[in-house]
């Protein structure tokens, strides 16, 4: 790897489980080095003390391994090769093709100038009613699943990648384990849709702290087709809790005083430079990131979680609902944040007067069932309230439901008409008049 | 001759430089890389050793790249002009900037050198003026812009010479003062302030006791601020609390408004960006934008412009309190803040505090909050500015540093409730939590006495009774099963729910909902106060919430219609109708 001129270091001075030190000198922050044949980059200069962190960990670095500095920040080779290729986290290809030709480029490249940004203004369809009618999506929005580590995310997030109407899509895996790897490897090769379909993967079969890397690849990648390409660019995150982890590891190897949970104290600036690439540009291309933030016990308090949910414009829950059997996107703590740029305006007018009577509805039902598991009477209304949620989950929200937003709207006024009065539901008169619809 | 250093060392955007002279704490410098310079700021002094965070990123920068230091702190420049533009944190015109991404090191004068201003003197020759005395007066978007004399003259000067009315440049000279030593200073349109000292040049502060209107119900009506007041909304995520930030800032009666946009999304300062030049004031029928600033950091720009982007709106609110104007700040979000505070106290390995935050953040939230207020300038005029601060509370726990240190010193707590946004009722505001302390103000009470009347802050107190009443009751129903309490536990409740339906629930998306202005205000807490203070006439529960759903109802259906509309009025007759069924006439 040494080029004739590069200076070649053979002393390091300190190592610990991620990071090693040694004296150099013309070292620039965030350079990339080679220890032992390993990847390393610079995060910390004192005088001519200089600290790496090992992306694959450093074990079996002796002493006497030698360093090379190579001048450059990580980066990756953009160009229209990279569709339809999977990669490390590196950026070099792992489907055994061949090694991709383009312009190269340094990841965690700078911000987008907000006056430059478009405000989101383009319905993403996914055809399940928990974000369509719900939740609504927008491109240049970024929205994580809150899930707990059993539910069924990656499948939620393939059938979501799939029905979108996007020109490409950035998989961004961390710690996925092999299965789920294979799994959307075959999703994406069955449904004819890989040559749409760029993949940065770490396994957990990869050290932990590669995975530092993967969002910044995907989303140089992202940024190619987004802003050369002018292209729209769904991007998938799977899973950010585990690249939380991996930032919690290296700032504890190199003694940084931890904040709430252990994270480091940096934790919501690090993963808003993530997010916050998702990015409607003037020209048309996009960038809309859905990601996903595993939960341990359901907490939403977590640092990770908490932080998440500041950053981004909104986020999904899945719950498996008992009534049905079926999971749905649970209504109540489900949240688009950008659905108001689109419900109404590229929707139906009733959408989102429809929308919140549906979830005040189903509130409803939640607060009757309370009643009755508490050995409470019930009154008509609550009976009337507990059919309506049962319909309203199996006919609309529950995920394998796959119809468009005015279909749903529809058999909304449908359930409200078979179940309530129209004083009822709350809704402005001029659409009751309108759409509703008697049993 | 200049102070210089060259670069020690680097973690981050914490860099250590060895000095060759003389530096001051908060002192601004620039790191050579390459072809462009970094900025930064001190942050601390040990030895030789000075440790500056760079408000960009550092890759790349290398131990003994040169440092030049420039002798003076974080200044903005302050002039006509600033309204209507979006800055960074450090006064950058980021419209003026190049290119889709931001460059580092691309820095850009804030305001337009070229723009002819239609001048109109105020002061004479000979008169005898301090520091932000009025000069003269320019039109900046139908806004008088006064024209002060620089805050950093101090002492006694007087006029020599003040430009005739005409058209000048925000350069050129447009008065010459004498100070009392016989020197001659010029004074152009322009000057500027070191960010982190608050411009003091004022004769009074007054506790504040002017009402601000804001339109919204749950606040004006339920926990006012008031005009130099100062308030927080902290609340978890997903609780609404940048729509009723937005929600006040288009409809709040201010004459400017300025948005420092701190450590948030950027999505949202794009709503604003969008929004703004289209929307009209409610007040003037001018377009909002032409009265407002947007200072725009969010997350993913520079972690240590951050700080610098609170301090730069708000020496610009000043500014403009100064002028004699009535300016609202509201900043978005304060913990942002915090926590880039917190980033930096890490890397300087100081000793932490509670969640690793500084020792001293609470000291540092009070004397921002501390810069607010409502004031008597020397010429007898008055001018205010009103801050209002987000905070978002790690894991929505209130008992958090940030939380915590603004409490002592805000004057309104506007409490976001998880289980409220959970049920949608919004503003999800907590009114049993919520306070305004201005409320306890004799002043104010005078004020608001004057304004509406005398019965209306007892009205308001009622108000909160029955809010607080229906509260407990809903826990014993909850308890004892609905047959379990007697039926007027049940009229009571119903009686809390309208209250919350009608007054505190408002619908910022709809047109004629999101602003309610006061004189509608007071025509609705009327309206739900009188059907509180009524005895039903009601034989089960069940009749009560048939009942009391129809009134929620046609009180709504009231809200979204324009103000005594004919739909308005028949509304409010099928209402008396409705009510006239079951009421029992005392």
């Amino acid at each position: 790897m040494a080029k004739a001129f590069q200076k070649i270091y053979t002393q390091i001075t300190a190592i610990t489980k991620a990071t090693c030190s040694l004296k150099a000198q013309g070292v620039g922050n965030d350079e990339l080095a080679t220890v032992d044949g390993k990847l390393a980059q610079v995060v910390k200069i004192m005088g001519d003390d200089v600290t790496l962190q090992v992306f694959e960990g450093t074990e079996g670095i002796p002493t006497n391994a030698e360093v090379v500095f190579l001048g450059k920040a990580p980066s990756l080779k953009v160009s229209d090769q990279l569709a339809g290729r999977f990669f490390n986290a590196y950026g070099d290809p792992i489907d055994g093709g061949p090694e991709i030709e383009g312009q190269e480029v340094e990841i965690g490249g700078p911000s987008v100038n907000p006056v430059r940004r478009k405000q989101p203004s383009e319905l993403i369809a996914t055809g399940i009613a928990g974000i369509d009618l719900n939740n609504t999506l927008v491109s240049g929005q970024k929205i994580p699943f809150f899930a707990d580590p059993d539910q069924p995310y990656n499948q939620v997030m393939a059938n979501v990648a799939l029905r979108a109407q996007t020109d490409k899509i950035i998989l961004g895996g961390m710690g996925l384990t092999n299965d789920d790897y294979l799994y959307f490897k075959n999703v994406f090769s069955n449904a004819g849709v890989l040559d749409h379909i760029v993949s940065f993967v770490n396994t957990t079969e990869n050290p932990p702290v590669e995975r530092l890397l993967i969002p910044d690849m995907a989303l140089t990648a992202a940024e190619y087709f987004a802003v050369e390409k002018n292209e729209k660019v769904l991007v998938l995150l799977t899973d950010m809790t585990l690249y939380a982890d991996a930032l919690a590891i290296v700032s504890n190897r190199m003694d940084q005083i931890p904040s709430k949970d252990s994270m480091p104290g940096s934790l919501y600036s690090d993963l808003a430079k993530i997010y916050e690439k998702a990015v409607q540009f003037p020209t048309g291309g996009s960038i809309t990131i859905i990601a996903v933030t595993t939960l341990s016990g359901g907490d939403i308090t977590h640092a990770i979680p908490d932080n998440t949910g500041y950053i981004t414009e909104g986020q999904l829950y899945l719950r498996r609902d008992s009534d049905i059997g079926k999971v749905i996107v649970d209504p109540f703590r489900s949240l688009s944040r950008l659905k108001q740029l689109v419900a109404g305006k590229k929707t139906r007018e009733d959408h989102p007067q429809v929308m919140n009577a549906a979830v005040r509805l189903y509130a409803d039902a939640a607060n009757a069932k309370t009643k009755k598991e508490n050995g409470f009477d019930l009154t008509d209304y609550d009976e009337r309230c507990l059919s309506f949620a049962r319909d309203y989950s199996c006919e609309i929200l529950a995920i394998d439901v796959n119809i468009n937003t005015t279909q749903m709207l529809d058999v909304a006024w449908q359930l409200f008409g078979k179940y309530f009065k129209p004083e009822e539901v709350n809704i402005k008169q001029a659409l009751v008049d309108k759409y509703w619809s008697a049993k | 001759m200049a102070t210089t250093g060259k670069v020690k060392g680097i973690i981050a955007n914490l860099v250590t430089v060895a000095v060759d002279g003389p530096v001051s704490q908060n002192e601004i410098c620039y790191i050579h890389i390459g072809d462009v310079r970094l900025m930064a700021e001190v942050i601390k002094v040990t030895g030789d050793n000075v440790f500056v965070q760079v408000f960009e990123s550092t890759r790349g920068l290398k131990v003994g790249n040169l440092v030049e230091f420039t002798g003076h702190m974080l200044e903005v420049t302050l002039g006509p002009g600033l309204l209507s533009r979006n800055y960074d944190g450090l006064q950058n015109d980021l419209d003026r900037l190049t290119g889709v991404f931001l460059k580092r090191g691309e820095y850009n004068f804030p305001l337009d050198t070229e723009k002819r201003w239609a001048f109109t003197p105020i002061a004479k020759v000979g008169d005898k003026v301090e520091a932000a005395a009025w000069l003269g007066e320019v039109d900046e978007n139908h806004q008088p812009h006064k024209i002060m004399v620089p805050f950093v003259f101090s002492g006694e000067y007087t006029v020599k010479t003040i430009a005739p009315q005409g058209e000048y440049t925000i350069n050129d000279t447009i008065a010459v003062l004498t100070d009392s030593e016989g020197n001659e200073h010029q004074v152009t349109m322009v000057q500027k302030w070191p960010v982190k000292k608050a411009i003091t040049a004022y004769k009074s502060k007054p506790r504040p006791f002017k009402l601000l209107e804001t339109g919204v119900r749950t606040i004006d009506t339920a926990n006012p601020i008031c005009e130099g007041g100062t308030g927080f909304i902290p609340g978890p995520f997903g609780t609404g609390k940048t729509v009723l930030q937005h929600a006040i800032s288009k409809q709040a009666e201010a004459d400017i408004v300025i948005i420092a946009a701190c450590g948030e999304r950027a999505n949202e300062v794009v709503e604003t960006f969008t929004e703004f030049p289209e929307l009209d004031d409610p007040h003037t029928g001018r377009k909002l934008m032409e009265r407002t600033i947007i200072i725009a950091n969010t997350s993913n720009m520079p972690v240590a412009s951050r700080e610098a982007s609170v301090y730069t709106s708000m020496t610009i609110a000043e500014y403009y309190r100064s002028m004699g104007l009535r300016v609202l700040l509201m900043a978005d979000s304060t913990s942002r803040w915090a926590q880039a505070l917190r980033e930096m106290s890490n890397r300087m390995e100081e000793l932490p505090g509670q969640d690793a935050f500084p020792m001293d953040l609470s000291a540092i939230i009070g004397a921002f909050y501390a810069r607010a207020g409502y004031v008597y300038l020397y010429n007898g005029a008055t001018g205010s500015v009103t801050f209002l601060g987000t905070v978002s509370p790690a894991g929505g726990n209130l008992k958090e540093p940030v939380t915590e240190g603004t409490k002592k010193v805000a004057r309104c707590f506007y409490a976001l409730e998880q289980a409220r946004a959970d049920r949608k009722r919004y503003p999800a505001v907590n009114p049993i939590d919520s306070y305004s302390k201005y409320v306890e103000y004799p002043e104010f009470d005078a004020y608001i006495s004057e304004l509406i009347d005398k019965d209306w802050l007892p009205m308001v107190n009622d108000m909160k009774t029955y809010l607080q009443r229906g509260k407990e009751i809903q826990e014993q129903i909850n308890i004892l099963g609905d047959d379990g309490v007697p039926v007027d536990y049940h009229e009571e409740f119903w009686k809390s729910e309208v209250i919350d339906f009608v007054i505190l629930q408002q619908d910022a998306f709809d047109k004629i909902d999101a602003v309610c202005p006061l004189e509608r205000q007071q025509y609705m807490l009327r309206l739900v106060m009188d059907i509180c203070r009524h005895d039903y006439d009601f034989d089960n529960f069940l009749d009560v919430i048939d009942y009391f759903k129809r009134v929620i109802n046609l009180c709504k259906q009231m809200n979204y219609c324009e103000f005594h509309s004919p739909e308005f009025e028949d509304y409010r007759k099928k209402l008396d109708a409705l009510l006239a069924e079951k009421q029992i006439v005392a």
